[in-house]
Order: structure tokens, then C-alpha cells, then sequence
């Protein structure tokens, strides 16, 4: 069965027909051919699918498109600015949190849904409910850790990972507490 | 760092620019094989065996085929004939990729037929009604190292007599095991393929597009010209993108069925347990004799690993004892049990990641029996000479890397005795361990071409696989600097099998291989066409033979040092760090290196805390096979990981000076984690994964 729908997408608007069990994630790679988010498992298990959802991260084959009618949907590919790639893209390129590439735009809109959810005051396993106080949890590398495990990468990124959204939220200008130490030649 | 051509400082190799490739795959827009756009595709979906041996007798496909938008069923009565019995690189196994060539079943999981439909949807819900019916036949799945039917694959390597050797003052004589492993890259192995006028194309997710040109032209009786291949980008492979797997020739035979026809085919993570190879489990019996004095006498090591019924591959994870210590009296073995299962293939590090567990636990075992500094035994027991080949080293520089390592981990500071330190309920403990990874000669040959674009600029043009290592950035920098000009003037093709051909992404050689080759082509090039070239002015360079190959022993080197938190009450198992030191030649490009190094480690993590896959012997089949159920190590398992390198000057391993690094840093990191896990808590465990099990009540 097939059904018509609408998305916006990176703020294109869209109007396809889908079959009722394709996910958001099929519909945007293999209708939209917007194959930024990637299927790693089709299960909701590795994270690299995901994208924003109406600006909540969500892992898009976990989604059924027609669910998504009417959403506006932000991959990877549309988060930078005037041609410019958005800071936690720039911090991962800077602090090599990438290797082969296929978890990193999903590892990308998971970073930035984790900057949202921290500054709205989202608690997590590491900080518990009002210990985070007023400006919300401060991003730790312990609490990225925590937030960002549901994006797995099996080139083992994730020391750079954790560096570079870390730099993503501190504030511009702002220079690192204790920098990390991620070794180097003598 | 001394002046020389490769590492020269202000030249581009060895600053480390970010990876080039870095910002299109940040964005996502970096395109992997699925990921061309197609006109009109079929999508295959694989339907696998559901009984581990015997016999097709009858596909059912009528319910299949009556799906809206089912094209075809392949089976093996109709799927297009593969030549079986063509010679193909030593790499690939012909059985493995007969695809849907006869009715009979190896193992669980085989492909015994595939639906190609218009849709996604329709090719996958038709594979769920192909019925197939078998004749049973009895199976064998049962892995174990008490198998009177185990084989030697070759003669057992000794020296000296380890025996009947003289009773020694200390001996260590245990087992150790390690799981079987899946490779899980990322990106699932995927064909993207089309036959057409005697051409076949191929987007193919592999660590060698002439690899899979030659081996799939050979199955097809074709000219290896009228194969084309097209693999920039590929996410992840460890090795498991390196010998082909049935599914490419699947989609293959999808193609070919449907000539004119755009086909699809992307394996779900399931299905990537049972198609695409494995590293088999090892079950390591050790001894080690040795003076009170620590310095051993004898060196015993035999390994039982897991084969398969339709073609042998031997992890050989005997392979590494045999160049680690010195020692007069040794035994290396590998003892082979062939089972209906699929075949291993290649995982990071085969041989020595599983092969260097055992032996370096066994060292630690030793220390503690002796009295000595784990570091101390080791150091005691170095080589003068490679004791396997009697060749000197060209370089090695274990014993720095253990000092180095050391004093950057605060070793000094340990507790006396195991299960001398508790923090908030937490036992604390540090291990280390050695790794060793060999510079082995490329699976391979290369070629590389330089074009003087004009304006400055030169093209530099191989069919190499970046598949996450940093070749992208690394050759650039290598043509850079052999060329003398500024890395921006450079641009790189890889990936392409219209490109020179590349010997294939595996044995941590791609650096040496594919940089020696385009330094080569440099240097003719500019003696073809000096300093001023005219725009268009081409050279290619072939990659040179190492004189000093045969005359020296060469491996990287590394210490792997591990802190380890075991919870006294639950027995969860934490490792806040992580740090190795590494020797391994020359670094052409720091930033990505470290990445290489890290990525390793943290492997080795996940194999020491997380990687197992369960067989059900009773079906054959990896019960497992999800990210749900298979874990490898997510963000949070992972806290601080580093990695240091020494200067080392090696001119005898290739004119770049450097060594890979792309598997070493998986090598030993399970057994420091073992060894910090016993000096946390005095319980010495021996089988991989460590369990919170393993330390509850003790």
C-alpha cells in the first residue's frame, strides 16, 4: 500500500509516495536520494541513521515515513550555514573523530541534539535529575560519553569524538578547562 | 625529527593536516558504494539456509513471485553458471563464491536463493516466502580443542627440544582463549552492479577494487578489463572487505541474470554473521619454562583454531610466538578443527591480535611466579636476533616502548601485590603487555600515476582503498613531499580500477606500499620531465622491490599499558585508561596515525570486554548477531585512550622509513586489560571476553 506525503528535508520541501513500510530513513536515501544519515543496521542499534526530527534526534530507520508526514527533517548535510560546516562538523574534522566516515553524520546530529538537550537542562545517567544546576548539565567528556553511546564506531573514533564535541560546547572564545591528552609523537 | 626527505620540518609529511576527506564525510555527502545514484535499480535480498548441512530439494518460490514487483527468483537450478574451478589470487576462496552453483549446503545461513524485486520493500518481503525444503544432513558445529580430528596445517616450527628439556625452576603452562570475532564494519558489505554489452560495473564496497575485478572476471570467464570497479569510499573492513564474500558475487549473478539492469544489494547486520567471514576462536595451550631469574628456556605454544569444510583458513595465532622472545628450546603449532561453518577471513590483525593474548598473559603469569616487574621479564627475554628466522632485526624498539610507556603511565606507582589498592568500593590494578605486528610484503603490486595538471598542480592517481586509515591525506603528503611541492598543489584519485592498479588495503601495508610506489613515480617523473614540466606531462612509477627484504626481520613494536576498575561487589569490569607507545617507523601524518593507534586500542578493548559471537552448535549458527546482542565497545566504555610513538629511523623497510600501523594497535591490548584486571584482583582470567562473572566472590 502506498500513501502520499510530505517532508521537508535540510529545508527542501518534498512530496513523494511511499510504500507504508518504508522507514524516514529509505525514504530520504533511496526516494530523496539524501543519503547523508547511513543504514549501519536498520535496527536501532548503531546510531548512524540518525537525524533531527522536528530538532529532537531520532534514528530515522526506527521511523516509519509515513509517520513522518509533514515533519521537518536535518541531516548532516544540512546543518551548515552559508556554506560553512556547522562547529561540532568542524571540531570532529579538526580533532580526527572520523576514520571511515559512515558513522560520522549520524555521530553529527546526534552531537547537536546533545547540545540542545543539555542546555534544556536534560539529565542523563551521569547527572541525575536538578544536579545539573541552572544552565542545564555541563557537557563533561563523562557526560558526552554517556549521551553519545547510542552512535557506535567500530574504528574506535571516539577519544576524538568526545574532544570535539566537547570543543562544540564550550562557549566561543572560551579555552578548555584541562585539555585532554590524546598522546603524540615525542 | 632528523632531516630527511620524509619528515622534513615545514614539508607537509609529518605535521599532520586534518583528513581530506574529512569535511565530505562529516556531511555525509562522501559517497559509499550504495549510495550512487542509479537509474531504475533492483534490490536483491538474500534467503539463506535454515539447516547447517545437507541438500536443496525443492525452492518453492510461487508465493515469492506472485509479490507486486517481484522480478525473479535465482536458485540454483537457474542462477547464471560461475567457472568454479578458475585460478584465483591466494587471497580468495573459489568455494566460498560459488554462489547458487549446486543444491548442497555447507553451512548455516548459506545463500540458497535471492528475490530481485523493483522495490526495497517488495525484495524483502518476497525472500520471507521463498520456501525451501532440504535433505537434512547430519552436522558438525562443535568447536573444541579436545578433537582427536584436529590437523596440523604444516609442520609444527621448533628449536631445540621444549619437550624434554631440563626441568626449569619456573614454569607456566596454561590455556587461554579468545572468541570468535565479526568484523562489523559500519557499512555493510554492499554491491551496487550492472551487466551490460560484455561490461560488468560494480560499485563495490571493498579494501581492493582489482581484487575484486580479477576474482570476479575469473568466476565470470571475462577479461578483467570488461570489469570495472568503483570504491572511493568505504566504510570499514578490517578485513573482512579484503578476500570477496558470496554476497558480491550474489549480486553479481543478480546482474548478470538481468543484463541492462541497475541491481542492489546491501547485506542487513544480520545476515553480515553468517556471509562475510569471521576470526575464528583460538584456544591457546602455553608453556613457558624459565630460571628463577625470569629469562626463559622454553617456549610452547600450540593453537586450535577453527576452520571450515568448504575451504581452509588458519588463524595463526601460533605466528606471533615465534619472533617475540629469545629462548633455546620452542614449539609453535597451529592444530586445525574444520567444521560446517562458514569460512574466517581476515579480521585487524589476524594471527597476531588472538595470537599475542595467550603468550603475553603467560608473560605476566611468569613475572608474578618470578617475582619480577612484568616490564622486567620482558626486557630480560629480548632477542639479539629474530629467534624464528635467525635474521637480524631491522629495527626494534620494543624495550624503548616499554620504558617510554612506563614513565608515561605512572607504572612506578602500582601497588606491590594484586588486590592491593581499592577506591570506592572499586579494585584497582594496571597490566601491560607487548605488541609486535610484522611488515609483511603487500597482498599485491602497485603502480602509480603523476600528471602535471598545469598551474602548479599534479594528479596523482592510484586504485588504492582509503577505508578509514587517512590514505586520502597521507599520499598526498607523500607526493607532496617527493614531488617538492606544497600539499595544496596535490590532488589524489583512489579507488577506481580505471586508476593504476593498487595492491589491496590489508597486512597494515597501504602506506608503504602505495607511498613507495607514487615516491617512485615522483622520481620518474621528474626525471622525464625535470622541475618545468609542461601541463599534460605524465609519469607512472612501479612499486620497488625491497633488497632488504629477505636479510632482516621487520616489526613494529608497541607496550600497551592498562589501568582496570573491577567492582568489588558486582564485578563490572571499567577501563578509565588506556596508553601505548609505539614504534613503527616513520609517522607520515600525525593526526591521522594517532586515529590509527587509538582506533586499534580501542578494538582491543572491545575484544577484551565485549566481542562474542555465540554458536549454538546444536544449529550452526551465530545465535548473536545484532549490535543488541553482539556488543563492540560503545563511547562510554571508552574513557582516556592514548597514543605515543618514538622517533625511529628504519631505512631498510621501504624508502618512506615507516611501518603500518594500521592493525598493530589491536595487538596486546586484551591481554594488558587481563593482566591489570589480576593485579586489580588477584583472579587471573584466561578466556576472552573478561566477564563481570568472572570476579564475582572471588
Amino acid at each position: 500500500m502506498d500513501a502520499d506525503i510530505s517532508l521537508t528535508v535540510d529545508g527542501q520541501s518534498h512530496d513523494l509516495r511511499v510504500d507504508t513500510r518504508t522507514t524516514l530513513l529509505d525514504a530520504l536515501r533511496e526516494h530523496l536520494h539524501i543519503t547523508s544519515p547511513k543504514k549501519g543496521c536498520d535496527h536501532g542499534q548503531c546510531g548512524s541513521c540518525t537525524v533531527l526530527l522536528s530538532g529532537r534526534r531520532v534514528v530515522s530507520c526506527l521511523v516509519l515515513a509515513v509517520a513522518a508526514e509533514g515533519a521537518e527533517v536535518t541531516t548532516a548535510a544540512g546543518l551548515g550555514r552559508d556554506g560553512r560546516p556547522h562547529r561540532v562538523q568542524q571540531a570532529l574534522v579538526e580533532h580526527d573523530g572520523l576514520q571511515c566516515g559512515y558513522c560520522t553524520p549520524g555521530q553529527v546530529c546526534s552531537a547537536v541534539g546533545v547540545l540542545d538537550e543539555a542546555a534544556a537542562g536534560w539529565p542523563s545517567a551521569v547527572t541525575p535529575p536538578g544536579a545539573g544546576g541552572d544552565g542545564g548539565p555541563a557537557l563533561t567528556a563523562a557526560e558526552i560519553r554517556e549521551r553519545m553511546s547510542g552512535n557506535l564506531c567500530r574504528c574506535g573514533a571516539y577519544a576524538g569524538i568526545v574532544a570535539a564535541v566537547e570543543e562544540a560546547a564550550r562557549p566561543a572564545g572560551e579555552a578548555p578547562a584541562a585539555p585532554a591528552p590524546r598522546g603524540g609523537g615525542r | 625529527m632528523t632531516a630527511t626527505a620524509y619528515g622534513r620540518p615545514g614539508t607537509a609529511t609529518g605535521t599532520g593536516p586534518p583528513r581530506s576527506d574529512g569535511p565530505a564525510k562529516a556531511a555525509g555527502t562522501a559517497p559509499y558504494a550504495y549510495e550512487y545514484r542509479v537509474a531504475d535499480p533492483a534490490y536483491v535480498a538474500p534467503v539463506q539456509a535454515t539447516v547447517a548441512r545437507g541438500r536443496v530439494l525443492e525452492v518453492d518460490a510461487a508465493e515469492a513471485e506472485a509479490v507486486e514487483g517481484v522480478i525473479a527468483v535465482l536458485t540454483h537450478a537457474g542462477a547464471p553458471g560461475l567457472d568454479t574451478g578458475a585460478e584465483l589470487s591466494g587471497l580468495q576462496r573459489v568455494a566460498e563464491l560459488a554462489v547458487l552453483q549446486s543444491g548442497e549446503v555447507s553451512y548455516r545461513g548459506q545463500v540458497v536463493a535471492a528475490v530481485v524485486a523493483e522495490t526495497f520493500e517488495a525484495a524483502w518481503h518476497a525472500a520471507a516466502l521463498v520456501t525451501v525444503r532440504y535433505e537434512q544432513w547430519p552436522h558438525d558445529a562443535g568447536f573444541s580443542d579436545q578433537r582427536a580430528d584436529a590437523v596440523a596445517p604444516e609442520e609444527d616450527h621448533r628449536q631445540g627440544e621444549v619437550e624434554s628439556a631440563a626441568p626449569a625452576e619456573v614454569v607456566v603452562e596454561q590455556t587461554y582463549a579468545t572468541a570468535m570475532q565479526h568484523n562489523n564494519p559500519m557499512e555493510p558489505h554492499t554491491t551496487v552492479a550492472r551487466f551490460e554489452g560484455g561490461e560488468l560495473f560494480l560499485y563495490e564496497s571493498t579494501q581492493g577494487s582489482y581484487e575484486v575485478r580479477r576474482t570476479v572476471a575469473a568466476l565470470l570467464g571475462m577479461e578483467p578489463e570488461r570489469v570495472h570497479v568503483v570504491a572511493p569510499y568505504v566504510g570499514g573492513g578490517f578485513g573482512s572487505k579484503g578476500p570477496l564474500h558470496a554476497p558480491t558475487v550474489l549480486a553479481v549473478l543478480a546482474a548478470v541474470a538481468l543484463p541492462g539492469r541497475w541491481v542492489k544489494l546491501a547485506l542487513t547486520r544480520r545476515q553480515m554473521f553468517a556471509l562475510v567471514g569471521y576470526r575464528s576462536p583460538t584456544i591457546q595451550r602455553v608453556r613457558l619454562s624459565a630460571g628463577a631469574d625470569g629469562r626463559l628456556s622454553g617456549v610452547d605454544v600450540v593453537a586450535t583454531v577453527q576452520s571450515s569444510h568448504v575451504a581452509d583458513f588458519v588463524e595463526e595465532a601460533a605466528g606471533p610466538a615465534k619472533s617475540m622472545y629469545a629462548a633455546p628450546n620452542r614449539r609453535m603449532g597451529h592444530r586445525v578443527v574444520r567444521l560446517d561453518a562458514a569460512v574466517p577471513t581476515w579480521m585487524r590483525a589476524p594471527g597476531e591480535c588472538p595470537g599475542m593474548f595467550g603468550p603475553e598473559v603467560a608473560m605476566d603469569e611468569l613475572a608474578w611466579a618470578c617475582g619480577l616487574d612484568p616490564i622486567e621479564v620482558r626486557l630480560r627475554n629480548e632477542p639479539e636476533r629474530d629467534p624464528h628466522t635467525g635474521k637480524p632485526f631491522s629495527s626494534r624498539n620494543l624495550a624503548a616502548c616499554l620504558r617510554e610507556g612506563a614513565r608515561r603511565f605512572g607504572w612506578a606507582d602500582r601497588a606491590p601485590e594484586p588486590g592491593g589498592r581499592v577506591e570506592n568500593g572499586w579494585r584497582v590494578g594496571m597490566g601491560v603487555a607487548a605488541s609486535a605486528y610484522p611488515v609483511v610484503p603487500p597482498p599485491g603490486d602497485s603502480w602509480a600515476r603523476i600528471r602535471y595538471e598545469g598551474e602548479g598542480v599534479y594528479a596523482v592517481s592510484l586504485a588504492a582503498a582509503d577505508i578509514g586509515t587517512g590514505a586520502w591525506t597521507a599520499l598526498a603528503q607523500v607526493a607532496a613531499d617527493a614531488l617538492g611541492v606544497p600539499l595544496e598543489r596535490v590532488r589524489v584519485r583512489l579507488g577506481d580500477s580505471s586508476l593504476p592498479e593498487a595492491s589491496l588495503a590489508g597486512g597494515s601495508t597501504g602506506l608503504m606500499s602505495w607511498g613507495s610506489t607514487i615516491h617512485a613515480a615522483a622520481e620518474e617523473f621528474r626525471r622525464g620531465h625535470g622541475e618545468r614540466p609542461e601541463p599534460g606531462a605524465e609519469a607512472t612509477g612501479h612499486l620497488p622491490a625491497n633488497p632488504a627484504q629477505d636479510d632482516y626481520a621487520m616489526y613494529a613494536y608497541g607496550a600497551q599499558f592498562a589501568e582496570v576498575r573491577v567492582h568489588a561487589a558486582t564485578g563490572e569490569v571499567r577501563v578509565p585508561r588506556l596508553l601505548g607507545v609505539f614504534a613503527a617507523g616513520r609517522i607520515v601524518n600525525a593526526r591521522t596515525a594517532r586515529s590509527q593507534f587509538t582506533g586499534g586500542m580501542t578494538m582491543g578493548l572491545s575484544m577484551a570486554l565485549h566481542e562474542e559471537s555465540v554458536v549454538d552448535a546444536r544449529f550452526g549458527h551465530v545465535v548473536n548477531g545484532d549490535f543488541a546482542e553482539y556488543h563492540i565497545a560503545a563511547n562510554a566504555d571508552v574513557e582516556d585512550v592514548q597514543a605515543h610513538w618514538i622517533d625511529e629511523e628504519d631505512p631498510l623497510v621501504n624508502p618512506l622509513g615507516a611501518k603500518g600501523i594500521g592493525e598493530i594497535g589491536i595487538v596486546g591490548t586484551a591481554a594488558a586489560v587481563a593482566n591489570a584486571a589480576y593485579h586489580a584482583t588477584g583472579v587471573r582470567v584466561r578466556s576472552l571476553p573478561v566477564r563481570l562473572d568472572d570476579f564475582i566472590g572471588a
